[in-house]
């Protein structure tokens, strides 16, 4: 049974009215779209913060979170990965127990309030592990909006259960075949799409990206995960945590977790996807290996080639084969408040076994590399030490991918 | 005066809009792309050269391939200079715009980016995704090497956008005519007419109307009262069209600029 949690409504470390996050002298963020689309923007910027001022808008979405998605989700010690490992003590956000299983739910709860109440009768929204595509047609299902959702042709081949899960809840999903056929060309898809129906469609954005107001309303929508992280933290083990890590593709479970933790001395890692290793091309960590650039409507890091094409991705998990990433976490860690860590595919599926088999925990593959770097972290503390891992979602939907990649590793380990 | 305004003089003083052609660079390789972008000059008062990129969000399917023809193709943004250059030397009264995304300008630096681009014989730049609330980072840049900023007006600008991308645009106004990408149908002729004269109220800039405009009517119909109109997918579509045969893509792109040239000054 889930208690009344009291969430702080105050917007912090908001950006300044362009959407711009400063940090070094570098504007990140802003609002980099098309003409057609700023003033559909400008519409869904006043709309948010009239609603989040509003009292009534407010309940609805707190007890949305509470009665529908379940929140406040649990924090989890997790008492026998932290004794195998001998270091510090690993907390679990059980974001994976959310509604959808995963943290998705809490944006798409919000935004979709927004589009209801702006009259807004049909909604689109691009996925890419197919994660925020299920939180969305589950909140167009529950509100009565039809809803079109973008996936790349590659992702649906690695996620199709939630292709299915997302029919079943009645949205249409719309195969796109540009560029590399993946989260980036659906972002690019559903962008085009909204400019030819922004009167009556609202675009739900699925991370902390893209261009103002959404890093910012994203990431609102989404910090009810580290104010109770940060909560339970203080009630189960009567400190705060020492370290805090979140996986990273566009950041929206990350930011969600490490922003309400910004002020206190916690240091905050974000982890990205290293795919085959840094020092090969296919990976997908922005932070890591890009430079700063202008994608999908905002100025952050990007994996780009000297003369700003964007390069290709590639991680085991579709959804963090971005090639940007939320401009406040470019911010943050520019300004040095952030830092950055990374873990190969091999190395999250070694953490998704781990925790399967040490907890009885299946985790998502995305936050399977949130796993693997929190338990390198914590082998290296002491056991009065705490380390706050985001488990983002759970692993049911990877369970085709795990398959075949142990299947395959098998038969290389025969050869 | 600017090259671009001596281009609308000209076209105002024979009674006529001006042709406002565009093609991506380097599509479908940059020998081809050379005498394709040659041949639309000819014809054309304006010509929009398009750098391709990797993940061009404001076009629809004709020039997001031109873009995938282009970068498989080979082409780098010195090409795309080269290729400015080649068709500047060849038409040196010919209004150039460089077009395309943010990004590469950003990453080449939007210092090294205008140098070159005056060098290659640009007049000015539109940048899709920098609307002039983002101006801060490459207006100053461009005014100091004359290049001109053209920017976008849409039927969902209100009188304050308006307003304010009027006070930042130079070279002419590019309306856009319809919610959407390049490429699609075309908008009410009369609601669109409406919005150009809307414009003109608040600025002496020429306008011109894109977005949609795919027979010899609709320009001719549109020229009636605006100051431009830019013809771009039905022109880069004589790529596709005639993949396999550059004479017949030439002669194909030089019938559809001729008879867009025609339309206009009937």
């Amino acid at each position: 049974m889930s208690t009344d949690f009291t969430y702080d409504l105050t917007i912090h470390h908001a950006p300044d009215e362009g959407g711009h996050f400063l940090a070094n002298g570098t504007l990140f963020g802003g609002c980099f779209a098309a003409e057609t689309l700023m003033q559909p923007l400008q519409e869904i910027e006043t709309a948010f913060f009239e609603a989040w001022q509003d009292e009534a808008f407010q309940q609805e979405r707190l007890s949305l979170l509470k009665h529908y998605a379940g929140r406040a989700t649990p924090l989890y010690h997790a008492k026998r990965l932290s004794k195998e490992l001998g270091g510090a003590q690993i907390y679990l956000k059980r974001e994976d127990l959310n509604h959808t299983g995963a943290h998705k739910l809490n944006n798409t709860i919000g935004q979709a309030l927004l589009a209801h109440r702006m009259g807004k009768k049909k909604v689109i929204a691009e996925t890419g592990a197919g994660q925020h595509g299920v939180a969305t047609a589950t909140v167009a299902a529950l509100f009565g909006l039809q809803c079109d959702i973008y996936m790349g042709r590659e992702d649906m081949r690695r996620q199709a259960p939630n292709v299915f899960r997302m029919k079943l809840l009645g949205a249409n999903v719309i195969p796109v075949d540009s560029g590399t056929a993946t989260l980036k060309d659906a972002v690019n898809e559903a962008l085009r799409v909204w400019v030819a129906n922004c009167e009556d469609t609202f675009y739900i954005f699925g991370t902390a990206a893209g261009p103002h107001p959404f890093p910012l309303m994203v990431r609102q929508f989404h910090t009810v995960i580290g104010q109770e992280a940060r909560a339970q933290c203080l009630a189960q083990a009567g400190k705060l945590p020492d370290v805090a890590v979140a996986c990273v593709g566009g950041g929206s479970n990350a930011i969600g977790l490490l922003h309400p933790l910004q002020d206190d001395d916690i240091r905050l890692v974000a982890v990205e996807a290293a795919g085959c290793g840094l020092e090969t091309k296919q990976h997908a960590a922005a932070l890591c290996k890009g430079k700063a650039g202008i994608i999908h409507g905002s100025l952050s890091y990007l994996l780009e080639n000297d003369e700003g094409q964007v390069q290709p991705t590639h991680s085991i998990s579709a959804g963090l084969d971005y090639p940007g990433v939320g401009p406040e976490l470019a911010a943050m860690m520019e300004s040095g408040r952030l830092d950055v860590d990374s873990a190969t595919d091999d190395e999250a599926l070694a953490a998704f076994q781990t925790l399967t088999q040490v907890e009885g925990i299946i985790p998502a593959l995305e936050s399977s590399h949130a796993i693997a770097a929190g338990m390198r972290i914590a082998a290296s503390m002491n056991p009065e030490q705490i380390v706050l891992v985001n488990l983002s979602g759970r692993g049911d939907k990877d369970l085709g991918t795990v398959m075949d990649k142990l299947a395959e590793d098998a038969k290389e380990g025969d050869q | 005066m600017s090259r671009l305004s001596d281009v609308f003089a000209r076209c105002k003083s024979n009674q006529r809009a001006a042709l406002v052609s565009y093609l991506t660079a380097g599509d479908p390789d940059l020998t081809s792309s050379e005498l394709l972008l040659n041949t639309l000059a000819d014809q054309s008062d304006i010509l929009e050269i398009g750098m391709p990129f990797s993940d061009p969000m404001a076009d629809g399917p004709v020039i997001q391939a031109a873009s995938e023809r282009a970068l498989a193709s080979g082409a780098h943004i010195q090409d795309v200079f080269r290729l400015t250059a080649q068709v500047r030397q060849q038409h040196p009264d010919l209004g150039i715009v460089l077009m395309g995304y943010a990004n590469i300008p950003f990453v080449i630096g939007f210092e090294n980016f205008a140098k070159q681009a005056v060098e290659a014989g640009v007049d000015a730049v539109l940048l899709v995704d920098i609307p002039p609330e983002e101006g801060h980072i490459c207006d100053g840049i461009f005014q100091k090497h004359g290049l001109d900023r053209i920017l976008l007006l849409s039927p969902t600008s209100t009188e304050e956008r308006i307003q304010l991308v009027c006070k930042h645009a130079s070279g002419f106004i590019y309306y856009v005519s319809l919610n959407g990408i390049t490429g699609a149908n075309m908008g009410d002729m009369e609601a669109i007419q409406q919005q150009v004269n809307h414009i003109r109220v608040h600025t002496d800039l020429p306008v011109c109307v894109g977005f949609g405009v795919k027979t010899a009517k609709q320009a001719q119909e549109v020229g009636d009262f605006a100051d431009g109109v830019v013809v771009g997918s039905h022109f880069v579509n004589t790529v596709p069209q005639n993949i396999t045969h550059i004479e017949a893509m030439n002669e194909a792109l030089k019938d559809a600029a001729s008879s867009m040239k025609e339309a206009l000054q009937a």
